[in-house]
């Protein structure tokens, strides 16, 4: 069908889709995100059309397969779903289509080799909904990933896409603004700035044209939340833009993307296009007068670029560096016009609050960060993907109940939230409610919500080395603070993880970290000392082994460390000295081997190829 | 026809395929880097004539982005994700050894110019840390050891 005119045409076409939908009828659902691509779920969807079209010729079974978006459970992919019984099978293999075909979906049984198994229990958990990792989620801005097709608007409206903005059409811009304010919304990219606030400052401002903007240049390495939206809901992101635009009377918006997101890029193009087709973009919408279109922006692989001003001279086809903020955005932003800008979930959110309405929103998470919020859950932990859970719940909650523990069960060490703005949080506080404010407060921030976990075997001075690493290779160069106060400290941890410490380079980084907490000019510059701060504030005695006992206790620098092999544990199958590159380790078959050390280059290839766990760290 | 004249061409239907404003510049760069591996000079001068846009702003975008290389990249392009997950999952250790066997530095190209080392800040596939990306495919839970055995299977080399 052609344009929908009416909001009763959307619910009439909605009905339409319902009737012929088939929920009984047996679907596979295959996912299609980066991760389970990357692990052959191409190849898994090909053997499953393939089987059912060869079994179709014998038993009548109509069957549906689907692509989905990201689950958020990489690790494991790739996943397939089976409908209506909502068996999640990990890690499934195109081999392993033809037993599904003919045992679940014909058969009704499960397979139980693909089956979750509980780490503690051994049991099989073979229901989806009831697998640690999801049971304790609570799904808003996630509501319809991994269940939907995202190439396919139908799939969207059929899942009650476009209701949030019918309604919204039907009431007045101001109270669009007066729900989103109190449902208590605050900005997902990471300052968590009140949303409805940021969208009356932006309509208050007397002007004739308005935009509104979505950052996708997701930066915070470890933290993928936005890229799963974009790619698995990229409906979900249009309509919050369109609500937000007639909310502040914007008719353009953009979205702006990592470069390094391709699908996602493709499923927005396709999703847009779509959207137009059936005049949910474009002039007059649902025949409620308003006009609104979105184009795209593709970002070039500037981290810097997901800071406010930076991202909008980036769209403007300028160098993407950031400006002094006298003035904001919401007043002068994108070629100097009022512009709201929000994250990818924060959009995400928005059509979710206008549906069911600011108190339903309001009643979930804490007192001053509301709704939920989308972690990925990554590091040293034994299930990593992305969570989405209500606001307040613990770091332990998380890593132990919902990620399972520590990887290879070693030591909770700490948690790095924010970022490379933001800081490493210890074990000890792992009760701290997560909110925007408590992890400020603690020194981190909330950032995209990455949290990243670690261990043990982590070092946090090479841990503040890689953020401040990061951040000298992503400075834009504009403020002397950051430009060259950055260097300045990596200079200082490289010493400090080569041995070459003083106490006085711990006094020297604290002062410069002051500098650029006070004196640099945007977000990325003023952040930059968190993760320094934090680690040591936190871990201050980790640093001093560095420096007086010239120790590395994590086993992590590699000038402070040697690698040797344990005798006891060799097993002289000779695997490690057949793969050294620098051909220094000996010994005869079967019997103990010995590391040069005068020749290794602490490559570590003899530890990642040794089975019996005899390649050692001293 | 001079192979001058078929590389404007071919820089002209990409600049076709945007709006004549600024706005497409940085696309428009990206897809001169996806067709030529680089953001070649001639193309750089003909957009900025088509454009009426300076040269200068042109280099300083392509310079500035770290998508755009303004000098000819290998043949393949391995990226290895430095995101902090892959970080603390060995990704230096990845790089290492890829710096080794390919006798390139990170962010050089082989004297072959067969492949291009690059880093990458987070790919988003934390999930499956240390990543490495071989012309567009994602290798997850990648080893120091069998790192290389993977480029050669891909590549056929």
């Amino acid at each position: 069908m052609g344009a929908i005119n009416s909001i009763e045409e959307l619910e009439a076409y909605r009905r339409e889709l319902a009737a012929a939908a088939k929920p009984d009828l047996p679907t596979v659902l295959v996912c299609f995100g980066t991760g389970c691509q990357a692990n052959g779920s191409r190849l898994v969807a090909e053997a499953f059309t393939e089987a059912i079209k060869e079994q179709g010729l014998q038993v009548d079974v109509n069957i549906g397969i689907k692509t989905t978006g990201c689950h958020g459970y990489c690790e494991n992919g790739p996943l397939v779903v089976l409908r209506p019984q909502d068996i999640l099978y990990l890690k499934v293999k195109p081999e392993d289509v033809p037993e599904i075909v003919e045992e679940s979906i014909k058969g009704g049984r499960v397979v139980e080799r693909l089956v979750y198994r509980d780490k503690v229990t051994e049991e099989l958990v073979p229901r989806y909904s009831e697998i640690p990792f999801y049971k304790h989620q609570l799904r808003i801005a996630l509501r319809h990933i991994g269940t939907i097709d995202p190439t396919n608007i139908d799939d969207y409206i059929l899942a009650g896409g476009y209701a949030g903005l019918a309604k919204a059409l039907t009431m007045k811009p101001e109270d669009i603004i007066s729900e989103v304010e109190r449902s208590g919304l605050r900005g997902r990219g990471g300052a968590g700035f009140p949303t409805g606030t940021k969208w009356r400052s932006c309509a208050r401002v007397d002007s004739d044209v308005r935009y509104v903007m979505c950052n996708g240049d997701e930066g915070d390495p470890g933290a993928f939340m936005d890229r799963s939206i974009m790619e698995g809901d990229p409906h979900a992101v249009i309509e919050g833009m369109i609500i937000g635009a007639y909310a502040v009377g914007s008719h353009q918006g953009y979205i702006y993307v990592r470069d390094e997101y391709p699908l996602a890029v493709r499923n927005l193009t396709l999703a847009i296009e779509a959207a137009r087709e059936k005049g949910l973009l474009g002039e007059n919408i649902l025949g409620s007068g308003f006009s609104f279109d979105i184009k795209i922006s593709r970002g070039g692989g500037a981290f810097v670029c997901g800071e406010s001003s930076a991202l909008m001279r980036s769209v403007e086809g300028n160098v993407g560096e950031p400006r002094a903020k006298y003035i904001r955005s919401v007043e002068r932003g994108l070629y100097n016009r009022p512009t709201v800008l929000n994250n990818v979930e924060t959009w995400a959110n928005v059509p979710e609050i206008i549906l069911k309405g600011a108190e339903w929103y309001a009643s979930m998470g804490t007192e001053g960060s509301k709704g939920t919020k989308v972690f990925s859950l990554v590091g040293k932990v034994n299930n990593t993907g992305l969570v989405e859970v209500p606001m307040g719940i613990s770091i332990r909650e998380l890593v132990e109940n919902i990620g399972g523990g520590i990887l290879g069960g070693k030591k909770f060490k700490a948690v790095q939230t924010g970022g490379p703005s933001g800081g490493c949080i210890p074990e000890r506080l792992a009760d701290l409610p997560i909110d925007f404010d408590s992890l400020t407060k603690a020194g981190s921030m909330m950032g995209s919500g990455g949290i990243i976990v670690m261990d043990e075997d982590t070092c946090m001075v090479d841990v503040a080395k890689y953020f401040t690493g990061f951040l000298v290779e992503e400075s834009c160069g504009k403020c002397t603070p950051c430009r060259d106060g950055l260097p300045r400290m990596l200079d200082l941890l490289t010493e400090i993880t080569e041995g070459r410490g003083t106490e006085e380079h711990l006094a020297m980084l604290e002062e410069l970290c002051d500098l650029l907490t006070w004196g640099a000019l945007c977000g990325l510059g003023t952040s930059a000392a968190n993760p320094v701060l934090s680690t040591i504030k936190y871990f201050r005695e980790e640093y001093e082994a560095h420096i007086k006992d010239k120790k590395c206790p994590a086993g992590v620098c590699k000038a402070l460390i040697t690698y040797y092999i344990d005798p006891e544990a060799c097993t002289g199958c000779r695997l490690c000295a057949k793969n050294c590159p620098q051909n220094c380790i000996t010994g005869k078959r079967k019997e103990a081997h010995v590391i040069d050390t005068s020749k290794c280059i602490k490559c570590g290839v003899c530890k990642d190829v040794c089975t019996f766990d005899a390649v050692r760290i001293s | 026809m001079t192979e001058m004249t078929q590389d404007l061409n071919r820089f002209d239907r990409i600049i076709d395929r945007y709006e004549r404003s600024e706005e497409s510049l940085l696309a428009i760069l990206q897809d001169f880097q996806r067709e030529f591996h680089y953001v070649p000079e001639e193309g750089i001068r003909r957009l900025s004539e088509v454009m009426g846009v300076p040269a200068s702003k042109l280099y300083a975008m392509g310079t500035f982005y770290k998508a755009l290389s303004l000098t000819p990249r290998g043949r393949h392009t391995i990226k290895v994700c430095t995101g902090t997950a892959c970080h603390l999952k060995g990704a230096t250790q990845i790089l290492e050894t890829l710096e080794r066997e390919l006798k390139v530095k990170r962010n050089g190209t082989t004297e072959d110019g067969e492949f291009t080392l690059e880093c990458v800040n987070c790919v988003g596939a934390c999930a499956m840390a240390p990543v490495t990306i071989v012309d567009e495919v994602y290798h997850g839970q990648t080893r120091p050891s069998k790192i290389m055995d993977m480029v050669k299977k891909q590549v056929g080399g």
